[in-house]
C-alpha cells in the first residue's frame, strides 16, 4: 500500500471526512477562545440565567452566575482537547514500551508485566482515576496522569498483540538471521508495522478520555483553576429546571468531540486496513 | 432432451449485474435413476450452476437468460418461500467442505432433525429415531449414541455420511453433489463414492455430481458433461465420452491425467494457458487461446454444436468439419 | 480431569493478581502526601501531635514499611478492612449493605445492553450497507459518544421535570407496610431511569459487536447447508448464526463489569442510588481512605471473580472446548 493511495482513500471516506471536519471545528472552537474572550469564562458577563438567543451580546446565555456560556464553551474546548491528546499521549509512550518489551521479548518479562498490567486493569477505570486525582489534589496534569493511568493497559495489550504476531513473521527472522541489534529489529523493522492499529485506537483513545475527563469535571474533581465542559454540565445540574440549555450545550460539545474521534477513528480504520470488506 | 426428464437445463446464462457472463449457455438433462457429472477446472462455473438449481447463488449473482426445469416446475424465478419448499425437501444438496458444513455447536442429532421436522409432519420423538435410521443407512455404527455427538467427535468421512444422511432425510427426488469427496483422503472417497451409488439405487435418486476429478466421473457418473470457462464443450454418456472424447479440451483432460504408465523422462502432459477471466462478450471458443488444434475461426465465431455421436453434443469447430483432431 | 486443573489453574492466577492489586493500592495509599493518621486527625480537627502519634502507631504507622504491607495483607484476608471515619461504621458493613443495590443497577443495565445490543446488531447485519443498518450505525455511534451523565441528566429532564413520570432519585418511595408487588414496582419505577443511562452505552458496544460477528457467521458454510436444507429464514438467523456468534459476545460481557462499576458511580451520584458506586463517590469527596481503599479492593474481587466465572462458563457453552 503505496503512501499516495492512503490520502485518496481517506479523502473518500465519508466517515473520516465528517469525523476530521468536526475535530477541526472543535479545534478552531478552542483556539478561538482566549481570543475572542481574553478575560477568561469566569467573569460575570450578564445578568444570570439569560437563555441563548434572549440577548445580542450573550448567544448562547449565561449561567446562574452570570457567565456568559460561549466563553465557556470555547475555554472549555481548549481543556477537554488538551487533556485528552496529553493523556493519550502519555498513555501511548508507557504503553508501547511495555507491549514492545513483552511482546519482542516474552518469558518471564512478558509474564510479570503481563500480571501488573492485569492488576491494574482489574480495578475499574473510573474509579481508580477517581482515587489517583484525589490522592493527588485534582490539577490538569493529576487528571492527565490518571487518565493516563487507566488507559496504558490496553495501548500495551494492542502492541504486544501486533508484536507477538510480527516475531513469527518470515521478514523478522531474516533480520535476526543477519545478526541485526534487537534494538534496530524494534525500531526499524517492526515497530513502523504496528503502527496502523496504533494510529486508530489512539483515536478513540482521545474519545475516551475526553469522556473520563468530563465524568471526572462533572463530579467536581476536575482542576478548580479551569473551567472544562464536565464541569459546565455539573454546574448546570442544579439549575435544571429553570435552564436545561445549561446541561445539554456542553453536554452537546462533549458528544460531538467524542463523535468526531469515532469517526475519524473508523475512517482511519477502514482507510488503513488492507482487507476487503465483507 | 426427453420431456419426462427430472431436471432440464435449457441455455442456462448466469452473470454479474453489468452482464459478465460465468455461465453462458449451458444445457443438459437428467433423469430419475441416473448419475450426471459435470466436470471442469476451477473457473469454469460447474458449481455455479449448481448453486442456481438449488437457488443459493450469491447476490452478486443472477440469472441472465435461460431456464430450468425441476418434476416440470421452473426454477428461474421462483421466490425464496416457494424454493424453500423444494430445497431440502425435493432436491438435497451435499458440499465439498464436510469439516465446515455442519453447525459446530449444534448436536449431529438435532441438525438431522430440523430438517425433518421442517419438511414432514413428524413429532420429536419419531424425527428422533428417523435421524437414528438415517444414521445407520449411511454406515455410521452406534447411530443410537452418535445422535448427540457434535461434529467435531467425527472425522471427515463421518462428517460427509452425515451430510449425505441430512440431504436425503425428506426422500428426495434429487441430490446435487459438488465435489462431495475433493476434501476426503482417498480411502475415504471410494467409501462415500459407493454410498452414493447405493442411496441412489435405493431411491431412484437423479445425483448431479460436480467434479474436476475424471477417475470419480468414471466411477459413478451415467452421463458427463464438460465445462470450460461457464460453457459446456462436450457432453454424453461416460464410456463413449471418457474412451474416444471428441472435444480437443476433454482430450487435454485425460491425457493430463497421471495414469502410471509414463516413462521415467517423459514429462507429465499439461494443458498450456490458463483460464481466462470472464468478460462482458463472447468472443468465438473460451478454450481457443489453450486449444493445439485450434482453426482460425475459434478465435472469432462461436463453435456450432455438433453432435459426433447419437447421443453425444459437442461445441467444436474442428468436430463439426468431422475433422479428427 | 481436565476442567478441575483448569479451575484451579485461574484461581492461582487469580489469587496471584489479587495479590498484585492488594499491593498496589497499599503503594498508591502510601504516595499521597500526608498519611492516614493525619487524615484522620484532621477529619476530627485533632492536630495534638502527641495524638497524631499515638494515633500512627496505633495503625502500626510507624513502621518499616514491608512489616506495613504485611499487616495490610492480614487485615484484608480476615476481612478487618477498617473503620470508616467520616461515616462511623465498619468498612465492611457499609460496603455489604450498599452491594445488592449497585448489583441490581449493573445486572439489569447489562441485561438490557444484550439483549437489546444483540437485536439491534442482528438487524443491521441481515441489511448490512442497507437502510437500516446504516441508521442502526449512526443510533449506536450516537449511544456510544454521548456521557452516561447527559444520557441521565436528559432523561430526568423529559421523565421527571417535564412529564413527572418517573422518580428522579433514590430507591423507593415507598414508606411503612407494601406489598412485595408494590415494592418491586416501586424499585422497578426507581431503576429504570439509571438503568438506561448506564446501560446506553454498551448498547452501542454489543450493536457493533454483534453486528461484526454476524457479518462473519452469515457466509460460513455450516450457514449454506442450513439454506440448502430450506430452513425458515429466523431459524436459520437465529439457530445457525447468531448463537455462533453469541459465544464471543458472552465473554465480553464478563470483561465489562470492570467498566460497569466506574459508570455506576456516576450514573448513582446524579440519581441517588444506593449503591457502592455512589458510596465511592462520597468516601473520595470525604477523603475516607479506609472506606476508599475497601470499595477498590471489593470491585477488584468483583471483576476477577466474574472474569473467572465467564471463562468457565465458556468452556461450557462451546462445545468444541468441553469435549476435547
Amino acid at each position: 500500500m503505496t503512501m499516495n493511495t492512503l490520502p485518496r482513500r481517506l479523502l473518500s471516506s465519508l466517515t473520516f471526512v465528517v469525523g476530521t471536519g468536526l475535530l477541526l471545528a472543535m479545534l478552531v472552537m478552542a483556539l478561538l477562545g482566549p481570543w475572542l474572550y481574553p478575560q477568561g469564562p469566569w467573569t460575570v458577563a450578564g445578568a444570570p440565567m439569560t437563555w441563548p438567543g434572549a440577548d445580542a451580546a450573550l448567544p448562547l446565555g449565561t449561567d446562574a452566575l452570570g457567565r456568559d456560556i460561549l466563553a465557556g464553551l470555547l475555554h472549555g474546548a481548549r481543556v477537554s482537547l488538551l487533556i485528552g491528546a496529553a493523556a493519550t499521549a502519555v498513555a501511548l509512550c508507557v504503553g508501547i514500551v511495555v507491549g514492545t518489551l513483552t511482546g519482542y521479548f516474552g518469558g518471564w518479562v512478558d509474564d510479570l508485566l503481563m500480571r501488573l498490567t492485569d492488576a491494574v486493569q482489574t480495578v475499574p477505570p473510573f474509579l481508580l482515576a477517581i482515587v489517583v486525582v484525589l490522592i493527588v489534589n485534582p490539577s490538569v496534569a493529576s487528571i492527565v496522569g490518571a487518565i493516563a493511568l487507566i488507559s496504558w493497559p490496553t495501548v500495551a495489550r494492542l502492541v504486544r498483540a501486533e508484536f507477538m504476531r510480527l516475531r513469527e513473521a518470515d521478514f523478522v527472522s531474516a533480520c535476526r538471521l543477519m545478526g541485526m541489534r534487537p534494538a534496530r529489529i524494534i525500531f526499524v523493522q517492526m515497530l513502523p508495522n504496528a503502527i496502523p492499529p496504533i494510529v486508530v485506537s489512539s483515536s478513540i483513545m482521545v474519545a475516551s478520555a475526553i469522556l473520563i475527563e468530563s465524568g471526572l469535571a462533572f463530579l467536581g474533581l476536575g482542576d478548580p483553576n479551569v473551567i472544562s465542559w464536565g464541569t459546565m454540565v455539573g454546574l448546570g445540574r442544579s439549575d435544571l429546571r429553570a435552564g436545561w440549555y445549561l446541561v445539554v450545550i456542553p453536554g452537546l460539545a462533549i458528544m460531538l468531540s467524542v463523535l468526531a474521534l469515532n469517526l475519524l477513528g473508523d475512517g482511519l480504520n477502514d482507510a488503513l486496513n488492507t482487507r476487503l470488506s465483507p | 432432451m426427453s420431456p419426462s426428464a427430472l431436471l432440464q437445463v435449457q441455455d442456462m446464462r448466469l452473470g454479474l449485474a453489468d452482464g459478465t457472463a460465468l455461465v453462458d449457455g449451458v444445457s443438459w438433462s437428467l433423469a430419475a435413476g441416473q448419475t450426471l457429472a459435470v466436470v471442469g477446472e476451477s473457473g469454469s462455473g460447474k458449481s455455479l450452476s449448481a448453486m442456481a438449481l438449488m437457488g443459493l447463488l450469491p447476490p452478486a449473482v443472477r440469472w441472465l437468460g435461460g431456464q430450468a426445469h425441476f418434476e416440470g416446475q421452473a426454477l428461474r424465478d421462483l421466490s425464496e418461500r416457494d424454493y424453500r419448499q423444494i430445497q431440502g425437501r425435493r432436491i438435497g444438496m451435499i458440499f465439498q467442505e464436510p469439516m465446515t458444513s455442519l453447525n459446530p455447536v449444534m448436536r449431529i442429532g438435532d441438525q438431522l432433525v430440523e430438517v425433518l421436522r421442517c419438511h414432514l409432519p413428524l413429532s420429536a420423538r419419531a424425527a428422533r429415531d428417523r435421524a437414528v435410521e438415517l444414521l445407520a443407512s449411511v454406515q455410521i455404527p452406534q447411530p443410537e449414541q452418535r445422535i448427540s455427538h457434535y461434529p467435531h467427535q467425527m472425522s471427515g468421512g463421518q462428517r460427509q455420511r452425515v451430510m449425505i444422511a441430512m440431504a436425503l432425510a425428506c426422500d428426495p427426488a434429487l441430490l446435487l453433489a459438488d465435489e462431495p469427496t475433493t476434501a476426503l483422503d482417498v480411502t475415504v472417497q471410494a467409501d462415500i463414492l459407493q454410498l452414493l451409488r447405493e442411496q441412489q439405487q435405493r431411491r431412484a435418486l437423479g445425483v448431479l455430481l460436480i467434479t474436476h476429478d475424471l477417475g470419480v466421473v468414471s466411477q459413478v457418473a451415467d452421463h458427463v458433461v464438460v465445462m470450460y470457462a461457464g460453457q459446456v464443450m462436450e457432453q454424453g454418456p461416460v464410456a463413449q465420452v471418457l474412451s474416444q472424447p471428441a472435444h480437443p479440451y476433454t482430450q487435454g483432460l485425460l491425457r493430463a491425467r497421471p495414469s502410471g504408465k509414463l516413462a521415467r523422462s517423459e514429462r507429465l502432459h499439461e494443458i498450456a494457458g490458463m483460464v481466462a477471466a470472464p468478460t462482458r462478450e463472447r468472443l468465438g471458443c473460451p478454450f481457443a487461446a489453450r486449444c493445439a488444434s485450434a482453426l482460425p475461426q475459434c478465435a472469432r465465431e462461436q463453435p456450432p454444436v455438433v453432435r459426433p455421436a447419437p447421443e453425444r453434443l459437442a461445441a467444436c469447430w474442428l468436430v463439426s468439419q468431422g475433422a479428427a483432431p | 480431569m481436565n476442567f478441575l486443573r483448569y479451575l484451579l489453574r485461574r484461581l492461582a492466577q487469580a489469587a496471584l493478581v489479587l495479590g498484585l492489586v492488594i499491593v498496589l493500592q497499599f503503594l498508591l495509599l502510601h504516595l499521597a502526601p500526608g498519611d492516614v493518621a493525619d487524615v484522620i486527625a484532621g477529619e476530627s480537627q485533632a492536630s495534638d501531635p502527641a495524638f497524631v502519634q499515638q494515633l500512627r502507631s496505633e495503625l502500626g504507622l510507624d513502621r518499616p514499611l514491608p512489616m506495613q504491607l504485611l499487616l495490610h495483607l492480614q487485615r484484608v484476608v480476615t476481612l478487618d478492612w477498617g473503620q470508616a471515619h467520616s461515616m462511623d461504621a465498619p468498612v465492611w458493613q457499609l460496603i455489604a449493605e450498599r452491594l445488592p443495590g449497585t448489583a441490581l443497577l449493573m445486572v439489569s443495565a447489562l441485561l438490557l445492553a444484550i439483549v437489546l445490543g444483540v437485536a439491534l446488531g442482528i438487524l443491521a447485519a441481515l441489511h448490512a450497507r442497507r437502510g437500516l443498518d446504516g441508521l442502526i450505525s449512526v443510533l449506536a455511534l450516537l449511544f456510544y459518544a454521548t456521557p452516561g451523565f447527559l444520557v441521565g441528566i436528559g432523561l430526568i429532564l423529559i421523565f421527571t421535570v417535564q412529564l413527572q413520570w418517573l422518580p428522579m432519585s433514590g430507591m423507593s418511595s415507598l414508606y411503612g407496610d407494601a406489598s412485595w408487588w408494590q415494592r418491586s414496582v416501586d424499585t422497578a419505577r426507581h431503576l429504570l431511569m439509571p438503568m438506561v443511562s448506564l446501560s446506553l452505552f454498551y448498547v452501542a458496544i454489543y450493536t457493533r459487536l454483534m453486528r461484526a460477528a454476524m457479518l462473519e457467521v452469515l457466509p460460513m458454510d455450516h450457514v449454506r447447508t442450513a439454506r440448502a436444507k430450506g430452513l425458515g429464514r429466523w431459524r436459520i438467523v437465529w439457530h445457525h448464526a447468531a448463537r455462533n456468534a453469541l459465544l464471543p459476545i458472552v465473554t465480553m460481557a464478563g470483561l465489562q463489569v470492570s467498566s460497569l462499576l466506574g459508570g455506576s458511580v456516576i450514573v448513582e451520584t446524579i440519581f441517588g442510588w444506593p449503591g457502592i458506586g455512589r458510596l465511592a463517590f462520597e468516601a473520595v469527596f470525604k477523603r475516607d481512605v479506609p472506606l476508599v481503599m475497601g470499595i477498590l479492593l471489593l470491585s477488584s474481587v468483583l471483576v476477577l471473580l466474574v472474569s473467572l466465572l465467564v471463562d468457565l462458563i465458556y468452556t461450557r457453552l462451546d462445545p468444541r472446548i468441553r469435549l476435547r
